[in-house]
């Protein structure tokens, strides 16, 4: 083997070595992570963590029983609100869009999705928390709603428009309207990608934090109605986080520990979700 | 529009009014009803953009009015006296994110190359699952592990011997607090990384395949068919990956607030704490007093907004403009 | 329409001839080939001679393409593909062979022609940039000198700084040619070249193949059997994964030993 030649191999095996460790780091990286909230997490996780309200600073135990069931109280408006617009627009846009407004649309949820979080709670503060003066889960729900709005679009419209155009002719060649032909055949046909959509959005909005800091804000105590400060375990890790205290700061890793466990199990299962699903829904 | 079309039937000719018939058919079929229903929300998704906007806009009116274009470069940020300028964070938000990107890009667009160019398909797919799900862990987990993890590791090992080796730098002097410009830095590269990995890898593998066979029957490596045809094919789309990541970056919050200790200082060292746009946002936004301090701090979200839209538009033009070249081109 | 295959314990050697008075280039024996668990080729034996022009033709689908890019192991880059047999190329086993070197030797020319996007210039001196130019050369004498041999130099001596994608179809085709020679290759390989072409740059390209004989062994896969007849001195019939028939071109056409042979060249088939 010429010398020239040994050098070309020698060039193309440190690259594969050099590109291969910078795979390797970039996947580490997301063990590490699991690894050591699993271990710190996992160690301070206990019923009393799930069950029971927040302790002032210094006295023992208590947990986040108010976040856990804030946040499922903001997650639930943020899908009540998030969830129609961006399935109704996106069936828009794959079923019934003209030119133009498709480009808008299009465009605006681009616009949307690109919005950084921090500005789109500045958003929702100024649309809910300065008319009511009051920080709420409301407030809170809404901010995360427009979050998903985009994500929810642009997954329905791409499923709906993977769903051949035959199904729907043959729905209308046997006397069906149009919307009915949408709405019994085609919606149906795409609705495991469609609900991959919806849940990947939510996994991606439940860690949020920066649009909930002065939307939904905290509260150490049980929020009764939707109109209240509420807490959510994003903010508590934060606060709790921050916080001076050491019994503050294990509290964070296992609220952590419950949050990342969540988003991922969100994850995995839209993931499992599509893949189990048949052709029509990719 | 269609219902202008029913309320005129009655005065026009019977053209119209044959429209209006097969209309008033369609209606009872129910299809009107939902193209408008769907229409409405449709509408909805501009109209909060544009509402976004208008509210960013309007409720910045106070400190606009009052500073002018000198609130981009005053350096003083003081809520006691009601003076405000935005540069502490401008600058800071633009070094944390450079320096990001300096660590992530060799990072990302190595795997990536390494994802879709040399790596068995079996492997590439399960590395890539495990990176995708990287992307997906909230920021607030970041920011904990920074806090706890990162930042000792910067104070005691990383920050102490890069003073030891490059201390007549300007860039590494100073005392050394842990938190600062680096370690936020060395915090969102890790954050940024799956976003450029995954889509780069995406662009690389749509480079049609002939490209790399092309450079192969000429007896190139695979590396050189990977460096010299494939990775400058795909480059505007790796470039747009790098864009999208910047775009991110810029507006990440918790994680930065977490780790660059929130001291509006312009300081020439990387190790020195600072802030950025997003962090003070997070930190201050519920305690501004008056007016002018919510005000100034809701003009910093529009600038982060306005920066963050060009961005996402030029990434999403690069990107568009690999994906197709290859369909363009058959 | 289903064909026979040939029948069982019948010994297709009858058909498969190698030319008198020839040296062989590529000695094959025994080969399969599988995609996945679909296998593609079987049992293919022959050899193709040295400096000749030997056309593979057959329905589409028949393995021929496949068949070619196992010599030089282009087969490889499609994945969870399998080859087994042998391939010797002047006696040595290819599998055993350095992959870089056996490309270099072994050039290939794809059906669409696939320029990169670069300069004219840049693409043909792209080989001769990671092999290295020729001793006693400039890069741009060797560039030259490709596109002369490609018969393509007089049409862009003045726009070699342009894009290859400013050229038309079949000046594509020929840049690749050209950008194949450059690194002097023994063997090259054609898949198609000509089925997305117009009959004068087809007519081009087969006048320059035919130049091209007396210093490489080229090998051509064709569905266009007109083509085979002008250009190959020998030809190989491949019917759904087998190799039929293979002896040369005059005796093959006139006189096929095997009659799908003559089916398939009498138009009978499909």
């Amino acid at each position: 083997m010429s010398l020239r030649m040994a050098r070309r191999k020698m060039v193309n095996l440190l690259m594969f070595t050099g590109t291969g460790v910078c795979a390797v780091v970039s996947v580490l990286a997301l063990c590490f992570i699991l690894g050591y909230l699993l271990w710190n997490g996992g160690h301070y996780l206990s019923w009393s963590f799930l069950t029971k309200l927040p302790t002032p600073v210094g006295q023992p135990g208590g947990g986040m029983a108010n976040a856990i069931v804030g946040s499922g109280k903001i997650l639930l408006i943020a899908a009540v609100t998030g969830i129609p617009v961006g399935l109704l627009a996106g069936v828009y846009l794959a079923e019934f869009g003209g030119n133009t407004m498709t480009f808008m649309v299009r465009y605006a949820a681009d616009l949307l999705n690109g919005v950084p979080s921090i500005v789109t709670g500045i958003f929702a503060y100024t649309l809910v928390v300065v008319p009511f003066h009051e920080f709420s889960a409301v407030a809170g729900g809404l901010a995360l709603g427009i979050m998903m709005i985009p994500i929810v679009m642009r997954s329905t419209e791409d499923f709906l428009r993977a769903v051949p155009g035959t199904l729907l002719e043959g729905a209308l060649a046997i006397g069906a309207s149009r919307w009915r032909g949408i709405a019994t055949v085609v919606v149906p046909a795409a609705f495991r990608g469609i609900a991959t959509g919806i849940l990947l959005s939510m996994a991606r909005v439940a860690g949020e934090t920066a649009p909930l800091l002065f939307t939904s804000f905290n509260n150490r105590y049980w929020a009764t109605g939707w109109m209240q400060p509420t807490a959510s375990l994003p903010v508590m890790i934060f606060t709790y986080a921050i916080s001076p205290y050491d019994d503050w700061q294990r509290q964070a890793w296992a609220a952590g520990f419950v949050l990342l466990m969540l988003v991922l199990l969100i994850n995995i299962c839209a993931r499992a979700l599509l893949l189990r699903g048949h052709p029509t829904g990719r | 529009m269609g219902t202008v079309n029913t309320m005129a039937a009655g005065s026009r000719g019977p053209e119209a009014a044959a429209d209006a018939r097969s209309f008033a058919a369609r209606l009872r079929n129910g299809d009107e009803i939902v193209h408008l229903i769907t229409l409405v929300f449709a509408a909805g998704v501009c109209l909060i953009v544009c509402l976004l906007v208008f509210e960013l806009y309007r409720n910045s009116s106070v400190p606009r009015h009052q500073f002018g274009w000198d609130f981009f470069v005053s350096r003083t940020w003081d809520p006691v006296f009601d003076n405000f300028g935005a540069l502490p964070f401008i600058y800071g938000t633009v070094v944390t994110s450079a320096l990001s990107l300096l660590l992530a890009i060799p990072l990302g667009v190595g795997g990536a190359i390494f994802l879709a160019e040399f790596a068995q398909p079996r492997l590439s797919d399960l590395l890539t699952f495990i990176v995708e799900l990287l992307a997906a862990v909230p920021s607030v987990i970041f920011g904990l592990l920074g806090i706890f993890v990162v930042v000792p590791i910067m104070r005691t090992t990383v920050d102490p011997i890069l003073q030891k080796f490059f201390g007549y730098l300007p860039l590494f002097s100073g005392p050394i607090y842990g938190v600062g410009f680096l370690t936020a830095g060395v915090v969102l590269a890790i954050m940024i990384v799956p976003y450029i990995l995954s889509v780069s890898r995406e662009v690389l593998l749509a480079v049609p395949p002939d490209q790399r066979e092309a450079a192969l029957s000429l007896g190139a490596t695979r590396w050189e068919s990977t460096w010299q045809v494939v990775v400058p094919y795909a480059k505007t789309g790796i470039l747009g990956s790098i864009f999208l990541a910047l775009a991110r970056a810029l507006g990440e919050t918790m994680a930065v607030t977490m780790v660059i200790g929130n001291d509006p200082k312009i300081s020439s060292s990387l190790l020195a704490p600072g802030y950025t746009i997003a962090a003070v946002i997070a930190n201050e936004f519920t305690e501004a007093t008056g007016k002018l301090y919510l005000q100034s701090l809701i003009e910093l979200g529009l600038v982060l907004f306005i920066i963050t839209v060009i961005l996402n538009g030029l990434a999403r033009l690069l990107i568009l403009a690999t994906t197709q070249r290859g369909s363009i081109r058959s | 329409m289903a064909y026979p295959p040939p029948a069982e314990g019948k010994k297709p050697d009858a058909a498969i001839r190698f030319p008198a008075g020839a040296v062989a280039k590529f000695q094959i024996s025994d080969l399969d080939f599988y995609y996945g668990p679909k296998k593609v080729l079987m049992d293919i034996s022959l050899a193709i001679p040295e400096k000749t022009i030997t056309a593979l033709i057959g329905p589409s689908g028949c393995g021929k393409s496949t068949f070619l890019r196992t010599l030089n192991r282009m087969s490889e880059t499609v994945r969870h593909t399998r080859m087994e047999g042998q391939i010797l190329l002047d006696g040595t086993d290819i599998k055993t062979m350095d992959l870089v070197t056996l490309r270099r030797q072994v050039g290939m020319v794809f059906q669409k022609p696939n320029p990169f996007p670069k300069t004219i210039f840049d693409n043909v001196a792209y080989g001769l940039r990671v092999n290295g130019v020729p001793r006693g050369m400039t890069l741009a004498e060797a560039v030259e000198k490709s596109l002369h041999r490609a018969a393509l130099w007089d049409e862009v001596k003045d726009s070699l700084r342009k894009s290859a994608y400013a050229l038309s179809g079949g000046q594509q085709q020929r840049l690749c040619i050209a950008r194949a020679l450059a690194v002097n290759p023994q063997v090259l390989l054609l898949d198609e070249p000509c089925s997305a072409l117009d009959p004068i740059a087809t007519a081009k390209i087969e006048d320059l193949l035919l130049t091209l004989k007396d210093v490489c062994t080229i090998v051509i896969v064709t569905h266009n059997m007109q083509q085979a007849a002008r250009v190959s001195t020998v030809t190989g019939f491949f019917l759904l994964g087998r190799l039929i028939e293979f002896n040369e071109t005059r005796i093959l056409f006139k006189t096929p030993a095997r009659k799908e042979t003559e089916d398939y060249i009498t138009g009978r088939f499909g």
